[in-house]
């Protein structure tokens, strides 16, 4: 299965760099994920709880992080074992380029399943990793972005004004956390 | 008037009121007194190197007994290939052992590697699943497609094995240059590459064993799904355990459809059986729906491309074929038959081609076991020549029918030697053209186009004539082709003091009816009620032999050696009947049910004569034993060659591809028929099988190895509505001259010749619509298929 796409997230590059390097973060965005803990260096530990079609489990595995480029590029790839339901493994080269509105992230993602989910799910896995890498990516931009300016003004019209303020940027939760 | 008794009666399956009153017994009712369950653990990638087996944390766990690994295996003997192949240089076929556990290494989705037994089926299956969390396989590239693995030594099912090939064999090797030249000079070569697609046999049993062990006298018992228990007793007791056969009892009771796939011994059968020694306990295992679909050896999977050289009037010239046939991960008992002597011997057809050269690379793979499924290497001879002699009769502009009868060996050629080697005994080939032409009503089809086109539909006609070599075999012959066991079969009369008989025979019944067609034979030959015969098989321990069912051989082989044992049985009858009718032996005549002195009102019916057998008083004790049973082993001197012709009408929807079988006429000679209700129920679900695998099956592995078609969400069975109400003819009879019953075989029949008339039809359909750069769709022919293929 190979999905390739792209995204324009409204923030510098070096704060998509940061967020992606970031457990916390990874684990708000991955749908289902229970615990991702870890370093860039050693990898993140993860717990994913995914239903694919009939079949539910707890994935567990690693997430290493290969050909890193600061700022500019990474590979993430993982293994996450589900059990009786067997497996599903894949890596994700993601780059970076900033664009005036901020950066543009394209992500090449090659992913397999294996055992009972393969055996079982097969005619749903593409659509199923599909509809994951889409909410992954919208956590991930929503993340770094801040909450959309409508749902924002109602909810915290402080920061719509800091991000009004910072050149069009909105100031989401995660980058007033890095400051 | 048809009878209503004995040969060639329909009598109802009396099987079947067992069967559909839930009364039937099948391995997985029994219970037995303190029973155990086995899990097996599976591989869930499909190639790997196993690094590191931790069996602490699963054998702690509640309930478990014990635990077993390939480890525990390596001494004992692999499962063997039944059939040695050489490869066209002379050297023999590479045959990887084949371990009850894999053991080093894992090499298809499924392939077992660990098993776990319990006192209960979840506890076993718990502790599985924490020996496979426990385990540790490092995942190697999978080896998938057969071209590629034969291409590429560096990856490597069989580390052993460069190549990747367990032989590449050519038939007849000889002829191969002749074939040459004929192609080169050939006033027309059509050429057409096809593929057999892979099929998972889905028998509705799915396979289950049990194994006990008696500590008091050392005697193993193993109750099994099996095909062939004689067979599986030979196979896991002298090859793979080292039990001496009389110490073990191969029982199969009811078993719900094989198709094949249970003639095979398997490594679950050692596995309960090595279980049931260490814990002194019955140990059970069933397998799920998804391990059938993992570890069942599947069929066909043929990749071939084949040349037909004729004139320009199509008078067929020579055929060549190049086949990679796909065996899988390890070689199941008949899977070097099958894609050799099972099909390159076939593929002269049922037509006077003087020149046939047939080349089949056979392919280790990462996938599961291929072995023979109903048909077995014939339907995939006949889909290749079918398809192709269609795809020329369009590229020369000639009427399919024309073409056959052209080509057809002629009724006063036989015996016929073919140029792949077979002599075909007997056969009427026109004969049965003729009656599938006028039971189709081929001149009223052009109506039936007008009328399908009028609601929106294109209607085609396919055509496809099929022969068959079954009732495997002759046993001098199939040893000369590689065979390492001889194909006769066996059977016991066994008559009772008041004349009821209980009939012991070789092959095994899981749906074909034995149990009322044999008795009809016995019944018609004994001139008693069939209600007096008892078929009894499926145990080791109560039969003289077998060599089990499969290859449409039962009635021809064990049939006949059956009718050979009732014949000594009226032979012994009659030495008793000459004492006590005070008459010369050769004075005795034996008609319906009696031993009569001739031309005199002298006789002593059967019971009377079976009664003095078991209470002598009146007995030539001096010259002949007490008793009435008779054993007869029977080697058949040929194969027998069923034959036939099939038309098939579709309707293919333009805009959606789907196509839909609207009749399916069937014109066969099977020879002699004993029971034609039950032949008519052998050719439906022949052909629902055969169209099952033209449009809907599909056994799709992805480049990892994954089987993406594991479960009836993704794998498309026919179901009631894919099929058409058939029109079966089986009046065409040319008694097969080799075997006393005349009869020829009839269980592959529809499942060799519907596959090519259905594609056949809907290519006729495609160009009638004017589709004329459809020349072939693969099957399944999908409606997906079809619909790229018209708007390709």
């Amino acid at each position: 299965m190979q999905l390739t796409d792209s995204r324009d997230i409204k923030a510098a590059p070096e704060a998509v760099w940061a967020a992606i390097l970031n457990p916390e973060v990874l684990k708000d965005c991955v749908p289902g994920c229970e615990s991702m803990t870890g370093s860039v260096e050693a990898g993140f530990e993860a717990a994913v709880v995914q239903k694919v079609g009939p079949v539910k489990a707890r994935f567990t595995g690693v997430v290493t992080f290969s050909d890193i480029a600061p700022g500019r590029a990474l590979t993430l790839t993982g293994e996450g074992k589900g059990g009786a339901a067997g497996f599903a493994k894949g890596s994700a080269k993601v780059t970076m380029e900033p664009i005036p509105e901020g950066t543009r992230l394209t992500y090449e993602v090659q992913a397999n399943v294996g055992g009972k989910i393969a055996q079982l799910g097969s005619r749903i896995i593409d659509g199923f990793a599909k509809k994951m890498a889409d909410e992954f990516f919208a956590r991930f931009q929503q993340t770094v972005e801040g909450p959309p300016p409508a749902e924002a003004d109602g909810a915290d019209p402080e920061t719509a004004d800091e991000a009004g303020e910072a050149s069009g940027e909105k100031k989401g939760w995660f980058r007033r956390l890095i400051g | 008037m048809p009878k209503d008794h004995g040969i060639g009666a329909s009598s109802k399956r009396r099987e079947d009121v067992r069967f559909l009153t839930g009364k039937g017994v099948y391995t997985d009712d029994l219970a037995l007194h303190g029973q155990t369950y086995a899990v097996f653990v599976r591989s869930t990638v499909a190639h790997g190197r196993i690094k590191a087996i931790n069996t602490a944390n699963a054998a702690a766990m509640p309930g478990v007994l014990a635990v077993f690994t390939g480890e525990d295996f390596k001494d004992v003997g692999g499962n063997p290939a039944g059939w040695l192949i050489n490869s066209r240089d002379g050297t023999p076929m590479r045959e990887p052992k084949r371990p009850v556990l894999a053991h080093g290494k894992v090499r298809h989705v499924g392939d077992a590697y660990a098993a776990v037994v319990a006192e209960t089926y979840n506890q076993a299956k718990d502790a599985a699943q924490q020996l496979a969390d426990d385990t540790d396989i490092e995942e190697l590239p999978a080896i998938i497609d057969m071209k590629a693995a034969a291409a590429d030594a560096s990856n490597r099912v069989h580390d052993e094995i460069p190549d990747n090939l367990c032989f590449d064999w050519g038939w007849i090797e000889d002829n191969r240059a002749t074939v040459e030249e004929v192609f080169r000079t050939a006033p027309h070569v059509t050429t057409l590459e096809l593929v057999n697609n892979r099929l998972v046999p889905n028998a509705m049993e799915p396979r289950a064993s049990i194994g006990e062990y008696f500590p008091g006298t050392g005697d193993y018992k193993l109750t099994t799904t099996s095909q062939n228990p004689h067979l599986t007793r030979l196979l896991v007791a002298a090859f793979v355990m080292g039990i001496p056969e009389n110490k073990l009892t191969v029982v199969a009771p009811d078993v719900g459809g094989g198709f094949g796939s249970k003639i095979y011994h398997y490594g679950e059968e050692a596995l309960v059986l090595a279980a049931a020694k260490k814990l002194a306990r019955p140990v059970r295992w069933t397998a799920e729906r998804s391990e059938s679909f993992l570890s069942d050896a599947h069929g066909r999977d043929h990749v071939t491309k084949i040349e037909l050289a004729c004139e320009k009037d199509g008078t067929f010239l020579a055929f060549r074929t190049e086949t990679y046939a796909n065996v899988g991960a390890y070689l199941s008992n008949f899977s070097t038959a099958t894609p050799t002597f099972l099909h390159g011997t076939l593929m002269a057809g049922p037509y006077k081609v003087p020149n046939v050269y047939v080349n089949v690379k056979t392919v280790f793979t990462n996938t599961a076991p291929v072995d023979a499924y109903r048909g077995a290497g014939r339907p995939e001879a006949t889909f290749s020549l079918e398809r192709v002699i269609d795809k020329m009769c369009r590229e020369l502009g000639l009427d399919a029918f024309e073409v056959r009868r052209k080509n057809f060996l002629t009724p006063d050629q036989f015996p016929y030697t073919t140029p792949v080697g077979l002599v075909y005994d007997t056969g009427n080939y026109q004969a049965t053209l003729e009656k599938a032409i006028e039971m189709a009503d081929v001149a009223g089809f052009g109506a039936r186009v007008a009328a399908s086109k009028a609601r929106g539909k294109l209607r085609g006609l396919g055509l496809s004539t099929w022969i068959e070599a079954c009732g495997i075999a002759p046993s001098h012959l199939v040893g000369v082709l590689g065979s390492r066991v001889g194909l006769y079969d066996a059977a016991t009369v066994r008559v009772n003091a008041t004349g009821n008989i209980s009939v012991m025979v070789g092959a095994h019944s899981h749906g074909q009816g034995h149990e009322t067609v044999f008795a009809q034979i016995v019944a018609e030959k004994l001139g008693i009620p069939e209600s007096s015969v008892e078929i009894v098989h499926g145990d080791t321990s109560k039969i003289p032999f077998g060599m089990g069912s499969y290859g449409s051989r039962s009635l021809a082989v064990c049939g006949t050696a059956m009718t050979k044992a009732v014949d000594k049985i009226v032979a012994k009858g009659k030495k008793i009947a000459a004492h006590m009718l005070e008459a010369s032996e050769g004075d005795i005549t034996f008609e319906d049910g009696k031993f009569s002195v001739a031309g005199t009102d002298k006789a002593k019916t059967f019971g009377e004569i079976a009664f003095s057998a078991y209470v002598p008083h009146n007995y030539p004790l001096e010259t002949l034993e007490p008793g009435l049973e008779e054993t007869a082993f029977y080697d058949p001197a040929n194969f027998t060659y069923p034959a036939g012709a099939y038309l098939c009408e579709v309707e293919v929807d333009e805009g959606t591809g789907k196509v839909d079988v609207v009749a399916f006429h069937c014109a066969d000679d099977f020879g002699n028929v004993m029971n034609p209700m039950i032949v008519e129920g052998q050719v439906h679900g022949g052909v629902g099988q055969g169209i099952g695998q033209a449009l809907c099956e599909s056994t799709t592995y992805d480049e990892t190895g994954q089987l993406l078609t594991g479960s009836y969400m993704d794998y498309a069975m026919p179901r009631a509505d894919d099929v058409p109400f058939y029109n079966v003819d089986y009046s065409c009879q040319t008694p097969c001259t080799h075997n006393p019953l005349g009869v020829k075989g009839c269980g592959e029949a529809g499942a060799i010749g519907s596959p090519p008339a259905v594609v056949n039809a809907v290519i006729d359909a495609l160009h009638r619509g004017g589709h004329t750069h459809v020349t072939h769709i693969d099957m399944p022919v999908s409606p997906n298929r079809v619909w790229q293929a018209i708007n390709g």
